[in-house]
């Protein structure tokens, strides 16, 4: 499926889908949109990628396994849970927020952080099976 | 005492660490052990003697009943005496035996977590506990069993036994529940005064019958004997300390351990006097066809174990003082026996009994000690055995109308008994020493010392009857119910009915050694009629039972996914149906609360309807997978008309993915098929359909329902005010259940981690195998 027209339109479309994942990520707590969502949006403008110019090329763009994005989102998501208790002594995934509110995000808080770490994850996922299946095929 | 039945473990941990020190020339030291608490054991004759219970008690696990009670009676003692005194001689013996073997430690483990265990059973006063220590006896059992874990041989031998005397634990721990339930308590000496309602109770025959199974299986009685002979794979140190002088004893000890509390009725006496006079004898037979000098004394001792069954069933003071008695002398002229056997199989390389002759002339310390077992297992006086045989005697004659049928079967086990002994411990001693076997030598005295200091002790004992009377039989026939005082033994009871019998058996036995030699050509013979042996026929109906079993599986796990799914689909189905039209009268659904269908939606469900059939009469894959797609995505716009643009988007995402991997994929599977006929196709319609209508009908029953709110209401409320979120489906996600969601990834994680591995491993291979 390598069309000249696909493969232009993929350079394009990668950047800007990405930038609306995270932006459908950030503005999940306040209006449709997360964490999971925004992983599947993401791993969508990668495989559209893939399919237009190869797995290789993107796996160059890539630079480093998608596998590795599963741990670093647990990670992430783990230490927002854990943030609490280590902070302000409160129980484990009690929300933790910045005053102060910012444009799109709103308030800043530990939640955002977890929903990051789904992100992530759900990223990882994708890519990782998609990548391995489309390899052995 | 718990830390005495706790040494015996703690030495094989120790063991894991220390081990490599134990393998050379300390390896004997291994054998303090035992000494120690041998001597432990020995220092509490005197208060057992005056009929004293020494009771401890450590609370385990008190919610189940669970306490690790231990109770020093006279027969534990008499047990934990056998398995520590017999178990010095045994890991001195070994030290030689196994000298420089590469997993010497590990034996030594084995052994030591044996001993231990096998003491825990003996003096658990709590059935449970008992149940958890006669598991170990079996599991370590199946180590030794299998300790030359190279030979197919023994790993099968060690299998056989572990599923015999494995089932039998299992039957105990039934046997346990039962009587607890019926008893009200899990300790064995509050059961004894529990007696009449036990008896009594409706369960007594289930208890009884369990008990036997655990007994009958331990303690190899017939139709259960055979792992016996097969356990013999072991080292010989192993066939002697448990196949001989204890662990198989522990039926024994259930059997004589419970006489006080399920004893006395006639299912008790009548099943033991049957089943052990048919082991005895059937036993004992046997013991004339074969030529391995091990076969031969498993078969005795099964027939010794016969024996013993024999006399709990007949259950009189005198029968239970004989048992005693028997349990000592088997194990002191046995044991010899079986220590004898191994050195001469490790000196000469065999224990072919055609072959061995005259070895008197290079090991006579050996043949003594062979000389004086056999004696003893004759029941020549003045050996204990002849004592023990006396006892054996006058309590059969005492059965009334049925001694002399009785009597005449123990005697004739007896005089094959005879025979088995004289073929162990002479035969291979007398004669002319064959030419290859001259160089022979006689080993290190640890090997040769224990037996000898055990045929000793039979002539000693014999001779001094009161050494064991009233320090240890007393106690134990005490201890089972009877009345202890009036035992003593005695080497001498004058001319009587008893000695004439005593004499015909010696008689007889004589002119059957001299006269019936053991040959292959025998052994041949009998092998004839192994096809109704209860070997083939259990180890049959295991193989008939895998045979099924991998039938049954292959009918369900047949590899075809659309059989799984269909499978799945038809139970559902079934299941959900049938609950559904049983538990209501009709189905509720409220037409009245249905709102009307707009045009748009209508649209939605024409194009979903045309998507579908599609999918069915799609001639190729792609077709197929794209109309699927079609079908989620309708599905997507639905959800946005209900207003839900979370699922939708999600959805949305998810059918997208799936096509593409569904396109991926494609190009490696193999040619479409079209494998279902018209009739496969009709089925698999209606399944279909039906699974349909079922789940639209539950759908629509659940709004039927009344909703309990609460909760949804709950999060919407809260939503903003607890975790300033204006999403409530995110909010829920990622703060409500955030813990959920944490655990969703990390199943995320492990699945695409199972994918991985499972598709780059394939391919790795697929490499390996290109390469070469």
């Amino acid at each position: 499926m390598k069309t000249l027209i696909l493969r232009t339109a993929s350079n394009y479309m990668l950047p800007l889908l990405l930038v609306f994942s995270v932006f459908i990520l950030l503005r999940g707590h306040y209006l449709p949109g997360g964490g999971f969502v925004g992983g599947l949006i993401a791993s969508i403008a990668f495989v559209l990628h893939a399919f237009a110019n190869g797995l290789g090329d993107t796996r160059k763009l890539l630079k480093f396994h998608p596998g590795f994005l599963m741990p670093a989102g647990l990670s992430v998501a783990f230490l927002s849970g854990i943030s609490p208790i280590i902070f302000t002594g409160e129980p484990l995934m009690t929300g933790i927020w910045y005053p102060d509110s910012l444009p799109i995000v709103g308030n800043l808080g530990s939640a955002l952080f977890f929903d990051i770490g789904v992100y992530l994850v759900v990223l990882g996922v994708t890519l990782t099976i998609i990548f391995s299946i489309s390899e052995s095929a | 005492m718990l830390t005495a039945i706790l040494s015996g473990f703690i030495f094989s941990i120790f063991l894991v660490f220390a081990g490599k020190f134990f393998k050379g020339k300390l390896a004997v030291l291994s054998s303090l052990v035992p000494l120690a608490l041998f001597i432990y054991f020995l220092s509490f004759i005197p208060q057992v003697a005056n009929g004293e219970v020494i009771r401890q008690s450590h609370e385990w696990v008190p919610s189940l009943g669970l306490n690790l009670d231990f109770a020093l009676d006279g027969l534990s003692l008499l047990f934990s005496l056998l398995i520590t005194g017999i178990g010095f001689l045994v890991f001195a013996y070994t030290a030689a035996y196994l000298k420089g073997h590469d997993y010497l430690d590990r034996f030594y483990g084995y052994l030591g977590m044996f001993m231990g265990a096998m003491l825990g059973l003996v003096l658990s006063d709590n059935l449970l506990s008992m149940f958890i220590f006669w598991e170990l006896t079996s599991i370590s059992s199946f180590f030794l069993i299998g300790f030359n874990n190279t030979s197919e041989a023994s790993r099968k031998s060690a299998v056989l036994a572990l599923a015999i005397t494995g089932s039998g634990g299992f039957l105990l721990l039934a046997g346990a529940l039962l009587l607890g339930g019926v008893a009200g308590t899990y300790s064995i000496s509050e059961m004894v005064g529990l007696s009449d309602t036990i008896i009594q109770s409706e369960y007594y025959v289930w208890i009884v019958i369990l008990i036997f199974g655990a007994a009958f299986t331990k303690s190899a009685q017939f139709p259960f004997h055979f792992w016996l002979p097969g356990a013999m794979k072991a080292p010989t140190p192993v066939s002697t300390y448990l196949h001989s002088a204890t662990m198989v004893k522990a039926g024994i000890y259930l059997l004589l351990r419970f006489t006080p509390v399920l004893g006395g009725e006639d299912i008790w006496n009548t099943t033991l006097i049957t089943v052990g006079g048919i082991t005895m004898f059937y036993a004992a037979v046997h013991t004339l066809f074969r030529t391995d000098l091990k076969g031969v004394l498993a078969y005795s001792t099964i027939s010794v174990l016969g024996i013993l069954v024999f006399l709990i069933g007949l259950g009189t003071q005198y029968a239970l003082t004989a048992a005693a008695v028997y349990i000592i002398v088997h194990a002191l002229y046995k044991a010899t026996l079986f220590l004898v056997t191994g050195i001469i199989d490790h000196e000469t390389g065999t224990r072919d009994v055609t072959r061995l002759a005259g070895l008197r002339k290079v090991m006579l310390p050996v043949a003594i000690a062979g000389f004086l077992a056999a004696l003893s297992s004759a029941g020549m006086p003045p050996f204990v055995g002849f004592v023990g045989k006396d006892l054996v005697y006058e309590s059969t004659l005492q059965m009334g109308s049925w001694s002399v049928v009785l009597t005449a079967v123990a005697i004739a086990t007896n005089i094959l008994v005879l025979y088995a002994g004289f073929v162990a411990g002479i035969k291979p001693f007398t004669g002319k020493l064959p030419e290859g076997f001259s160089k022979v030598h006689l080993p290190g005295f640890l090997m040769w010392l224990p037996p000898v200091i055990l045929a000793v002790l039979g002539l000693i004992v014999g001779i001094f009857p009161s050494f064991i009377d009233g320090p240890l039989v007393k106690p134990v026939v005490d201890a089972v119910g009877m009345d202890g005082s009036a035992v003593q033994l005695k080497l001498w009871h004058g001319f009587n009915l008893v000695l004439g019998l005593s004499a015909l058996t010696l008689a007889v036995g004589f002119l059957l050694y001299f006269f019936f030699k053991p040959s292959k050509n025998k052994e041949r013979k009998i092998a004839r009629y192994d096809f109704m042996a209860p070997i083939t026929l259990i180890t049959g109906f295991g193989d008939s039972f895998t045979r099924f079993s991998n039938w049954w599986t292959r009918i369900f796990q047949n590899g075809f996914l659309r059989n799984y799914v269909s499978t799945i689909i038809l139970f559902l189905v079934v299941l959900v149906g049938y609950s559904l039209f049983t538990d209501h009268d009709g189905i509720p659904i409220d037409f009245s609360s249905f709102s009307r269908m707009t045009y748009y939606e209508m649209i939605i469900m024409g194009i979903m309807f045309l998507a579908i059939i599609f999918v069915v009469g799609a001639r190729s894959r792609l077709t197929a997978v794209v109309a699927m797609g079609v079908v989620g995505y309708a599905i997507c716009l639905m959800f946005v008309i209900y207003s839900a643009p979370d699922l939708a988007m999600t959805q949305f995402s998810i059918d997208t993915l799936t096509v593409i991997l569904f396109v991926l994929v494609l190009s490696s599977l193999p040619k479409y098929l079209s494998i279902s006929d018209y009739k496969m196709k009709a089925i698999d319609g209606v399944l279909s359909i039906s699974f349909g209508i079922l789940i639209t009908l539950v759908a629509l029953e659940v709004l039927g329902e009344p909703v309990d709110k609460e909760i949804s209401n709950y999060y919407a409320d809260n939503a903003y005010i607890l975790a300033k979120g204006k999403n409530v489906v995110n909010v829920i996600l990622v703060d409500f259940r955030g813990v959920d969601t944490f655990m969703e990834i990390a199943v995320l994680t492990i699945a695409a981690i199972g994918v991985f591995s499972l598709l780059k491993l394939r391919l790795r291979r697929d490499d390996r195998e290109l390469k070469d």
